[in-house]
Order: C-alpha cells, then structure tokens, then sequence
C-alpha cells in the first residue's frame, strides 16, 4: 500500500471527521437534552418572586448572621462564579494556615467562625468551615457546619431553635444510591427555605422585576 | 465508608470488562453487533467520502504514518480554530475572555488535546469560545480518543495475527471507533450528565441576584457536550478552570461515578479483547488482576493520607480529613478515588487540587504517572502499556529460567526486544531531561513560587510526568502559562503519545510476522499468580530504578521533613 493514497484520507478525515463529532454530535445533544431536561440544561436556575437568585448548583457568598454561610472560596474574590479555582496551597505551606495580605489563613478564619457563632476557643469545628473547596464554588457544607450555625441564625431570625434544626435536618442530602459522595447541606436551598419559613421579603431581598 | 463505595467501583469495572471486551473484539474484527443495521450504512457513506478501501490493509510503518499524519492534521485544525477564535460568534462575550490566546498557548492546546494529554495552561471560562470549546475541543477528545483506540486495537492484532505482513488500516479503525465505541456511548453518556444537572446551552453568563441583595455572574455554555467525551476518550480537560470540581461540570457524586466509569471501563475491557483475539484469556484477566491489585493499594495510602487532618492544623481543633482543594459532596472518598483513576488512566480530568494533597497524597497520583499508564491506562494506548511491561517481565523470567522468551504466543526476539529497550527508556529519559533543563533555568524556576521548596520541585516534575503521560493532571501551583512551559510540555506531550505508540507499533508488527509458537513444558506460564508478580515487580522495579532520585526529593523529602 503507497502512502501517497493515504494522503487524501489523512485530510479528509480531519475535516469531515471534526465535522461529525464537533457539529452534528453537539447538535443531536443540544436536541435531546434541550427537550428532556430543559431546566438542567439551562444551568439549573433558581428563582424566587421572578428574579434568578442564583444557581442551585452553583455556591454563593452569604455574609449576613441571618444567612447560612458557604465554605470560603478562592474562586476570584469569592464565588466568582466566572473564575473557578482553588488556592493551590500545599498544606505545609505557611500560607494555608497563618494567611497573608488579602487573604485569611486557616487560624482567622477558625476564629471568625467560632466567634459568629458563639463556640468556645477550642470548640471543634468540622474543617469545610475553615478551608477553600477545589472550584471555589462548592455550593454545599457539611451537616456538622450548618447545624453549628443554626443557633446563631435562629437568633437573628427570632426563630425557634429546633424549627431552624428541623430545617436543616430536611435539607441534608445523603448519599446518592446510599454509597456514593458525602452527607451535604446546600446553603443557597437550606437559605431560600428559610425565606419562605418566613413567608415575608427579608431585609435585602432584590425587588422582583 | 469509602470502601464500600470503592468496591461498587472496581466490582462494576470489572462486571464490565467481559461483554465489553467482547463487544471491542467484534469491533475490532468487523464482527456483527447490535449496532450494525444503523451504522453499516453511515460507515459505508463515511469510507466513500474519505476515499478509504476498506480492504487494503496496512504495514505496521503505514499504520504509524497514518496515525501521525492524522494528529498532526487535527493539531493544525485545532490550532486554527484557537488563533481565530475571536471571530467565532456566540458567547462568552469578549470582556470575559481575558487570558489572551497566544500563539504558544493555542500551540500547546493544539497539541495537548489532540493527543489526549488536555493539559490546560488556560482557564476555559476566561480564554475560550463557547464554538472553540465545542467545534475544537469536543472533536478533539472524540478524534484523539478515538485514534488511540485505534492503535490499541493494531497492536492486539499485531500479537494475534500469524505470519501476517499487516496489522489492520488506521482509517477504518479510527472510524468503527467512533461510530461504533465512543459516539454512541457518548450521546448516553452526555444525556445522563445533563439530567444530573450539567448545563447544555448556549447562553449569556448569567447575572444572579442574590438573596442578601448582591450580584453574582455565572459562567455558563455547552458544558455537557465535552464533560462526558472528557472522560470516555481518556482525555481530562475540563470545561472550566476547576474541571471536573466545579459544580457545572460534575454537579453530583453520581455524575463524578459515572464519569470515573467511562475513563476505566473500557481500558479494562481492552484486555479481555487482548486475551479473547490471542487466545490467551486467562492472560488478560491476569494483567487485569495485576492492574486492580496497584489500584487498590494506590487508593489505601492515598486514602489513608488524605482522610487525616492536616498535622499542621492540628492546633486549631479541626474535624474531618484534608478538604482543603476538595468538595464537600465528593468528600475524601470520591476524590481519592478520582485521584487515583484519573492519574492512571490518561485522563486527568480531577475533582479535587493535587497541590493541596499531603505528600503521600501527591506521590500516589506522581507515582502512577510515573509507571507509564499501566494500570487502565489511556483508551487503547492503555494496552500496550501495560502489554508491553509484561514482555519485559516475560523477558526477565525467561532470562532467570534459561529459555527463549516468549509473551501470549510470540517470541520476543532482538528485534522486538530493541523497541521494547526503547519504549521503557523514552518516558524517564523526557521526563528527567525536561525537568532538570526546567530546574537549570531561570524561566523553568520563575513559574514556582505558590509553593516553595519540595513541593515546588514536586510541581515541575509532576508536570512533565503528566504530559509525557498523556495525562494532563497538574499541580495547578505552577504557573504554566508562559512560553517556556507551553514549549518544554509540548516535547513531552509528543514524545509521550507518538514517541511511545509508534515504538508500540514498530513491535506489533514485527510480531505480526511471527508464527504462534504452541506452549510447551519449557515456556514460561503467564497466566499464573507468579507470572502476575514478576510482572508487579517489573512494573515497580523499573520505575524505582528510573525514578527514585527525583521522588526523594520531591514527595518523599516533604513527607521526611516533619
């Protein structure tokens, strides 16, 4: 067999290959998948009076005592949700734990988390709370995290205490199939049930539009 | 907890390796499948246009040609597509694309994904074009993965076939496996990552308004129709920045199964249909069995490193393992076993940072680079991978016993033996030479400074470990994108993918020629428990011997310094 044959193959299977897995593949996708799971396939959005609060895959920043607050997150100058990342420390690297200019360590914001919440100097706390996810946009925290938080959130809300729990405990997702991943709490779910617990527009809540 | 989880993984692998790999035999040997009466009719039409003859059959140095014409074509294609990418329409818009496609980094992306390496010196969500991601890098994993299928399946030909002067044609080869392995799969595949939440679309990034009354924007595109692919193609490169741990691109644990699933099923159905064609079944449950055995002990230290709490953060009173890089809906299981599948297989396509691993946790993952893709392996290269360990193992054995070497029926002679010194040498030698040239440097030092020190060192040979692999994992502390890395990981890339699968080639055919030779009370058995640790040992021993100076002092210094 002479290579020169191959020659016009070795072209054409580039381009009409390409073609194939690059043009009709992600159109024949784009049909079914747009028909099938049209809500997935637009990013899973979440709405709330008519504006999109956000993703529910997608982590955000709460800052407010009011609010469950996520994991800190390295992804801009935090849930940039168009700049995924992580911070890349080494674990021995004095960074990770003491910070730098602009950046909190694992010591401060291990602080800061006990004193929001109200937990002694040496309380444990389940470390999600203290380190920075591997997108940035980690939209879940531990059960252990959220159920730390629910005094303090009760207490901004003047809510029952147990009523928060009781909350939180609903929102715990297990295990998929009972095997795979970790038990997780998603913030931006476990916050929206608290709006609508409340049934009335908190205080900074964005005007429907 | 975890284990259960692990042994539902690498029981449904190996559940799967049987029909699949009878399902591969078929498609390698233009046998009937259940597909047929769709795709008979579409791989016809395909031939006729491309201008192939379906029965002209290739030398082994054809079959090579063709195979290197063939990425070089798809380089140059992808390489266009990024330089031009601006005049692409459709979204991002141009404001968020701020990481400016130079001629180095379009290079090396050309490079690093049509060689299923995906190295990515760039983040997807600030460089690239929703139709650059789709038009390039979706066919890109489809063609790559497919073209090394391919030669997976020349090379089990060349062992299997007698007196033969041909091991198969590239072309129709490269077409059976995406009509009949990668795009079917793929479209399942794809379907189900949507329904789990990965987005498919082609819209704006969306602005979120927030509860506590801020913005947030959120990046958006065709995740799903590369997400998937990534993974059955054993290419890795992700969507965006964070790959497969950003929420978008691997929203749930079970999306995170499934595609850990897709990177391993069929480079372990591979070696049933290597057993199946030489008629040596037990051998290929044996190299199986030998890949699962570095598997399982990979995932207990890497595990067992990463499930610990960080010693230095032991003052702070912390509970739980090392999550720092890691999701909390993954945990340390799914990312320790991602860790572990994804730097054996190619792949590279993680869900957690390595940077942020503990050493132990980071050796795993180097180590595994490291051993040249043996275990699973990258989707049909995995197969000469490792088959061609267990030549050198059948060669050792038979050296210790006095006989003429011999592997599932062939003998390995001088010529044979010449590329396999070959093929074992060139992984250390681009490896070692790039790093130390990177260490010498001022440029090769510049791009380390996240993490000092051992890790540091870490860093650099990890990264070309990873590209000589074809794998694409980084120690993404390394600031890859600047011309000195774009250029050097390029070597390594090509050296890893054409360098290693012509050498494969060059034996198979060779092998071809040869007569099977019918086993006899003085030939060494290799389907045998003792076969299987000559071959561990082997595996081991020859990357200890090539690479151990390097790991002492990167992971291993670290882990002393305590």
């Amino acid at each position: 067999m002479r290579l020169a044959q191959q020659l016009r193959p070795a072209i054409l299977s580039v381009l009409v290959l390409s073609l194939v897995t690059g043009g009709l593949f992600p159109l024949v996708l784009f049909a079914i998948g747009g028909i099938l799971f049209p809500d997935q396939a637009g990013g899973s959005l979440t709405l709330l009076h008519g504006t999109v609060v956000g993703s529910r895959l997608i982590g955000q920043d709460f800052t407010g005592p009011e609010w469950f607050q996520p994991r800190p997150s390295a992804a801009g100058n935090g849930y940039d949700g168009t700049a995924s990342g992580a911070t890349n420390l080494a674990p021995d690297n004095p960074r990770l734990k003491e910070g730098a200019a602009g950046f909190a360590g694992a010591r401060a914001l291990a602080a800061q988390y006990r004193r929001r919440n109200g937990l002694a100097a040496d309380a444990p706390i389940p470390i999600d709370a203290v380190t920075r996810s591997g997108s940035g946009l980690d939209p879940d925290i531990s059960p252990a995290n959220a159920f730390l938080q629910v005094a303090r959130v009760a207490e901004v809300r003047k809510l029952e205490e147990d009523a928060v729990r009781r909350l939180v405990a609903q929102h715990v997702v297990q295990p998929q199939l009972g095997l795979l991943g970790d038990p997780r709490v998603s913030v931006l779910e476990l916050n929206l049930a608290l709006v609508r617990l409340q049934q009335q527009p908190t205080v900074g809540l964005p005007a429907a539009r | 907890m975890s284990w259960l989880e692990y042994t539902a993984f690498i029981g449904t692998v190996l559940a799967l390796a049987s029909p699949l790999g009878t399902y591969l035999t078929c498609v390698c040997e233009r046998r009937r499948t259940f597909l047929d009466p769709l795709l008979r009719p579409i791989e016809s039409t395909l031939y006729r246009l491309l201008g192939v003859q379906v029965g002209q059959e290739m030398s082994a140095v054809t079959y090579a040609v063709c195979f290197v014409a063939f990425g070089a074509g798809c380089a140059v294609l992808l390489f266009l597509i990024l330089m031009l990418q601006r005049a692409l329409p459709g979204g991002p818009s141009d404001v968020y694309l701020t990481t400016p496609m130079t001629v180095d980094l379009a290079a090396n992306t050309a490079v690093s994904f049509t060689t299923t390496t995906t190295w990515q010196a760039y983040a997807g969500e600030n460089t690239l074009r929703y139709l650059s991601q789709v038009t390039g890098l979706v066919a890109q994993n489809f063609l790559a993965g497919a073209a090394g299928l391919a030669v997976g399946f020349a090379f089990i030909r060349g062992i299997a076939r007698q007196t033969a002067a041909t091991i198969g044609n590239f072309w129709v080869d490269l077409v059976r496996s995406l009509l009949w392995v990668l795009l079917p799969l793929s479209l399942v595949g794809s379907l189900l990552l949507v329904w789990q939440g990965v987005p498919l679309n082609l819209s704006p990034y969306t602005l979120a308004h927030t509860l506590e009354g801020r913005t947030q924007l959120i990046a958006q595109g065709p995740v799903a129709a590369l997400e998937f692919i990534k993974n059955l193609g054993t290419n890795g490169g992700g969507f965006f920045n964070a790959n497969g741990a950003h929420p978008y691109a691997n929203p749930t644990p079970l999306t995170n199964f499934i595609g850990m699933l897709a990177i391993c099923a069929l480079p372990a159905a591979l070696m049933i249909t290597l057993g199946q064609l030489t008629q040596r079944l037990r051998a290929g449950w044996l190299l199986l069995s030998v890949m699962v055995v570095l598997f399982v002990g990979g995932l207990a230290v890497c595990d067992h490193a990463e499930r610990a709490t960080p010693p230095r953060l032991a003052d702070l009173h912390l509970v739980g393992g090392n999550m720092e890089g890691k999701e909390v809906r993954f945990g340390i299981g799914e990312s320790t076993l991602t860790t572990v599948v994804t730097s054996n297989t190619s792949t590279g396509s993680y869900n957690a940072q390595h940077d942020s691993y503990r050493p132990l946790g980071v050796l795993v993952p180097l180590t595994f680079l490291l051993l040249g893709e043996v275990v699973f392996g990258g989707l049909g290269t995995g197969v000469y991978s490792m088959a061609m360990m267990a030549l050198v193992a059948a060669f050792l054995g038979a050296l210790m016993i006095g006989r003429t070497p011999e592997y599932l029926g062939k003998k390995v002679t001088v010529a044979e033996t010449r590329w396999i010194a070959l093929y074992v040498l060139t992984g250390p030698m681009v490896v070692l030479v790039l790093t130390a040239f990177a260490v010498l440097t001022h440029a090769g030092r510049a791009a380390v400074g996240l993490n000092p020190g051992p890790r540091g060192f870490t860093e650099i040979v990890f990264a070309y470990a990873s590209c000589v692999a074809n794998n694409g994992l980084a120690l993404s502390g390394l600031d890859a994108n600047n011309v000195f890395y774009n250029t050097t990981t390029i070597v390594a890339m090509l050296a890893g993918r054409y360098g290693l699968a012509v050498l494969a080639l060059l034996a198979a055919g060779f092998f071809a020629g040869q007569r099977r030779v019918v086993p006899s009370a003085g030939t060494l058995p290799i389907d045998t428990p003792t076969f299987g640790l000559l071959l561990l040992g082997t595996i081991l021993l020859t990357a200890a011997v090539s690479f151990l100076p390097a790991l002492a002092m990167g992971p291993i210094v670290e882990l002393l310094q305590r």
